[in-house]
């Protein structure tokens, strides 16, 4: 198939000497949705950061859009329309809210300029009142709607959002999963690494379960809804 | 009455001291201030950064004499140094951002060594010097018997021009943004489809050229010999620690406080004067141990 976007084939990482990804096959496709599932220290990130070339995988392969991006620099992958949100967010503290998507700004791969900065001000008011607010003055919501927010400032194809609620109050992280609903909808494909598991789920069509870094399983989100020993037996804590 | 006899001057004289501490000042801001970025964006400590003082001041000479005009020589100096920068970066200094300090450090006294002995066999051992241009060679009368020239004037106006340019374009620009950003964090710079590396080759270029600016513009008057560049190098790095590593404006501040400790403290202190800038550095770890501006 043409539209695929991202793609890990038969992957193995390592941290040193500790062998983290044990082949893993991954593919995302355009539009789709994906919950990449599993207890901490499984492998999530560790996959997310082989394919963006941000750790370098030891066997195996990387494709972005089809063609070879095994050992593509990182920033060559995000031209590609893939965009990141990693764990612990990542945003610059030293710049202001308005810098940090200012110099995020670029066309998407076709051209396009759906997000921009306006947009992504009425996507997320917040920002707005704290728009020339130093990155370092922002709650850890805010925060994290910042990195989302400049994410979409580079018109990407795929969303990868790591851990993107971890250590908010519920009540905001309720609002980060309404945004990312919306976003969902105007057809951007996303990989969603979250310990809520009803929630991404829910957002996404295609689930994944990964232990010791192998894929236990790859289906719809809806049969691990309805299987909760699945859950137990590889989420639950 | 003479100036600085030990302990009083005159206005005359305290004038003249402070201008030539803004201008002393002014000129070390500009090797310092590609230093720290190379050293806080990049975390390369770049003992070469001397050398690059050093190659200005000699491209000065070599280049005033073939075109006969200051003038000339700095503006074909800035272009050519910063393709030997933008080429040293490339070739060399890419291959250090992740080895150890040990390495860096191994590497680029090596340089210093290799653009000594370059120095040597190209332009010789001899000291040189290099004609203030004609319409700067005049001084300004300030007293009787005191007057201070213009070229040093000249020499801080530059300066201050391009510290405002080098504010603008890292306050208000986006390649400014992203060289903050890099700062922080490069993954996640690169992560957002952004060239680091060629942000990295920008600045390193911008650094080498600034430095040899500053050895081009003060070869009139500090002349041209050889070595010149490792006086230069630790007040350079004096001044980067205090000022914060990685803060141009902390280097700024730290430029211009170690340049009138320096000028006053040869006035004022002569037998101590080599102590000065170290007893500043000291005062200021001591009350702000991470610099005057911290790291961004």
């Amino acid at each position: 198939m043409s539209n695929m976007l991202l793609e890990a084939k038969e992957v193995h990482t390592y941290y040193g000497a500790s062998h983290i990804l044990h082949g893993i096959d991954f593919h995302i496709r355009q539009g789709e949705g994906i919950a990449l599932m599993g207890r901490n220290g499984m492998g999530k990130s560790t996959l997310i950061k082989s394919m963006l070339g941000i750790v370098r995988p030891r066997h195996g392969r990387v494709l972005v859009r089809g063609d070879d991006f095994t050992k593509a620099p990182t920033y060559k992958t995000a031209q590609r329309g893939i965009a990141y949100v990693p764990e612990g967010r990542g945003i610059f503290p030293n710049l202001s809210v308005r810098e940090n998507l200012q110099m995020a700004a670029r066309a998407g791969l076709d051209g396009r300029r759906e997000w921009t900065f306006d947009r992504v001000m009425s996507t997320f008011p917040r920002l707005g009142e704290r728009i020339n607010n130093g990155g370092w003055q922002l709650s850890g919501g805010e925060q994290q709607m910042l990195t989302i927010g400049r994410a979409l400032m580079t018109n990407p194809d795929l969303l990868i959002l790591d851990e993107a609620t971890e250590g908010l109050a519920p009540l905001i992280a309720m609002e980060i999963w309404r945004i990312v609903k919306e976003i969902r909808k105007t057809g951007i494909a996303t990989v969603i690494v979250d310990k809520n598991h009803g929630a991404v789920t829910s957002i996404c069509d295609r689930a994944m379960i990964l232990v010791k870094g192998q894929v236990v399983f790859d289906g719809t989100s809806e049969a691990v809804r309805a299987d909760p020993e699945l859950i137990q037996k590889h989420l639950g804590v | 009455m003479p100036a600085g006899q030990g302990t009083l001057m005159d206005f005359a004289s305290f004038l003249i001291q402070m201008l030539n501490s803004l201008q002393y000042g002014l000129l070390l801001f500009l090797v310092a201030s590609g230093l720290t970025l190379v050293f806080g964006i990049m975390g390369i400590i770049n003992l070469a950064h001397g050398s690059f003082y050093m190659i200005g001041a000699y491209l000065a000479f070599v280049l005033t004499s073939a075109t006969g005009s200051l003038f000339l020589a700095i503006l074909l100096g800035i272009p050519l140094t910063f393709i030997v920068g933008a080429f040293l970066e490339w070739a060399l200094f890419s291959h250090l951002y992740k080895r150890e300090h040990l390495e860096q450090v191994l590497l680029t006294y090596g340089l210093i060594l290799i653009f000594e002995e370059l120095r040597s066999l190209l332009v010789g051992d001899e000291v040189h010097g290099v004609d203030i241009p004609a319409i700067f060679s005049a001084s300004i009368p300030l007293s009787d018997v005191l007057s201070y020239p213009v070229y040093r004037l000249v020499i801080s106006g530059v300066c201050i021009v391009l510290a405002v340019a080098l504010y603008f374009v890292i306050q208000r620009t986006r390649l400014g943004m992203m060289i903050r950003a890099g700062n922080h964090d490069r993954t996640m710079v690169e992560a957002l489809g952004i060239n680091i590396n060629m942000i990295y080759r920008v600045v390193f270029a911008l650094g080498f050229a600034l430095a040899a600016l500053a050895g081009m513009l003060a070869a009139p008057i500090s002349s041209v010999f050889p070595n010149m560049g490792s006086h230069v190098l630790i007040i350079s790095f004096v001044i980067v620690v205090i000022g914060g590593i990685g803060s141009v404006w902390g280097a700024l501040i730290a430029a211009l406080v170690i340049g009138f400790a320096d000028t006053f403290g040869k006035v004022l202190l002569p037998d101590y004067a080599g102590m000065v800038v170290y007893l500043v550095m000291a005062v200021v770890l001591l009350w702000r141990p991470e610099g005057i501006l911290k790291k961004g």
